[in-house]
């Protein structure tokens, strides 16, 4: 199936009929929604395993706010890349340098009726609750209207539409800083149909991928090593900063697992949940099993962040120390890395 | 996570709306379900604004004292450095660390303020002055609670 369509003046008031679906997670949540819009019956959670979203790297070098990176998921637009690639689809990728330039391509596209996604930050979006309004360029959305000045965006992590004016969404496609966007909007070009789709392949190579490079990334800081070396660097804290700046340095690991994007536990999760669904749909029952195995990890995770979160707020128990801290997340890195093995193992049969 | 355990904690959302996550139910099927928020994360959502709230409140002090323009705090409300602001308004760093100065900033004519105003979405007169206390959205719980000094 191939889309095109012939554009036509914008009119006053524009509504693209998108089936808005509440996501987890922004990156997998256009996907899902994007590739639904078009027919195709794909869940968030099968997007991020097709997706090969699972992933970890503590990356110190790297400053968010002045604290060291953590991340929980794989690179920015690296779940999109690879599912429309495993899946067969071909979409239309654009960048811009002048803001008027990428306002007038979106409008045009709009008036041909198409939904399109857009990469923006978030801190310039009005509708985001104060509370979540940082500098973060990591943003996924789709446009699927427009109302006068004001657009009409399925944003996923949202229950409903939700609108916002141009000189907002302007501004937010054009956030600057770590990872700018600079005005990115995608949108399907050619989509395959359904019965043609060989997701058995697509899944097999997601979870591959996952496995591949959590066990054998050949650098200490991702992967299982990377959950190991910042189990170290957990216990070296105190001594190396000190007790105020630690607690900056805890409270920012929290931050990265459970609030920008889904977070560490959310995305365990959302493995599993992939894992149960690619069970049934491509007929290898055997992941089923391994997906209460993905949940417990997840469980592990939000305990490491419920003890983070107590030390933070300096009302920890006895024992709630950074040792222990750091044991939580050795005792993650074994029950991933066990999960990960078998997995590649299944793969390979 | 059972979908019993899913978390209800309110903090950063502060409507209606919920952001959902993956539970397993009963049967032990995953479903999505909507929360409220979550503890840890209000904890270290919390933390962040604090720190904000130090950086606005620290240039509100050198600013009253004479020692700072008030692009300072408009900065620091914005989560802004000095690196940021260059890239967003296309002046250059030395010039907005000059522009950070009380003398300096004071003869800028309303067209070299422009690109400050449009970007931080205010008109020039607010620009130019700066509130008596700290008073922001989302650190208002701190600043009752006293730990912003």
């Amino acid at each position: 199936m191939s889309i095109t369509a012939q554009p036509a003046a914008l009119p006053e008031t524009l509504q693209i009929d998108f089936h808005h679906h509440q996501a987890a997670h922004c990156e997998s949540g256009v996907c899902a929604n994007l590739l639904r819009h078009y027919g195709i019956d794909i869940s968030e959670a099968m997007a991020f395993g097709i997706g090969s979203g699972l992933f970890f790297a503590y990356l110190p070098f790297i400053r968010v706010n002045g604290l060291p990176l953590t991340t929980y998921r794989c690179e920015v637009g690296g779940i999109l890349k690879r599912v429309f690639r495993r899946l067969g689809c071909k979409i239309d990728w654009q960048t811009f340098k002048d803001p008027e330039a990428a306002m007038a391509a979106l409008d045009a596209k709009l008036a041909c009726g198409i939904a399109v996604a857009c990469r923006t930050g978030g801190y310039w979006l009005p509708y985001f609750p104060p509370a979540f309004r940082f500098h973060f360029n990591m943003h996924n959305l789709v446009v699927c209207g427009k109302k006068g000045d004001d657009y009409i965006i399925s944003d996923p992590v949202f229950p409903d539409l939700e609108t916002c004016p141009a000189k907002d969404l302007r501004k937010a496609r054009f956030a600057k800083g770590a990872l700018a966007p600079k005005g990115a909007m995608y949108d399907l070009k050619t989509v395959p149909k359904m019965d043609e789709m060989d997701l058995a392949a697509a899944v097999c190579l997601g979870i591959r991928d996952v496995c591949r490079r959590m066990l054998y990334t050949p650098v200490p800081l991702i992967g299982i090593r990377g959950i190991r070396y910042l189990a170290g660097q957990i216990r070296k804290w105190p001594r190396r900063l000190g007790e105020a700046r630690t607690l900056l340095y805890v409270g920012q690991l929290i931050r990265m697992q459970e609030e920008i994007g889904t977070g560490g536990a959310g995305f365990r999760f959302m493995f599993a949940a992939f894992l149960q669904e690619a069970a049934d749909r491509v007929a290898m029952p055997q992941l089923l099993d391994l997906s209460p195995a993905m949940t417990a990890v997840g469980d592990q995770w939000r305990r490491f962040a419920v003890m983070a979160g107590r030390i933070c707020k300096g009302r920890a128990s006895a024992d709630e120390t950074y040792e222990n801290m750091a044991l939580l997340l050795h005792s993650c890195a074994d029950a991933e890395t066990a999960i990960y093995r078998e997995l590649l193992r299944l793969m390979k049969a | 996570m059972n979908i019993h355990e899913v978390p209800q904690d309110r903090g950063m959302i502060t409507d209606e709306r919920r952001e959902v996550c993956y539970a397993v139910d009963e049967n032990g099927r995953y479903v999505l379900a909507g929360s409220a928020g979550w503890e840890p994360k209000n904890i270290a959502n919390q933390q962040a604004w604090n720190l904000i709230g130090q950086m606005a409140a620290r240039a509100l002090e050198k600013i009253h004292a004479g020692q700072k323009s008030p692009l300072a705090y408009h900065m620091a409300v914005h989560q802004m450095d000095v690196g940021l602001l260059a890239r967003y308004t296309g002046i250059s760093r030395l010039r907005i660390w000059l522009h950070l100065k009380p003398g300096p900033f004071q003869r800028l004519t309303d067209r070299d303020l422009k690109p400050y105003a449009d970007i931080f979405d205010i008109s020039i007169e607010t620009l130019k002055s700066v509130p008596d206390t700290l008073r922001h959205h989302a650190f208002s719980e701190t600043i009752h609670d006293g730990s912003v000094q």
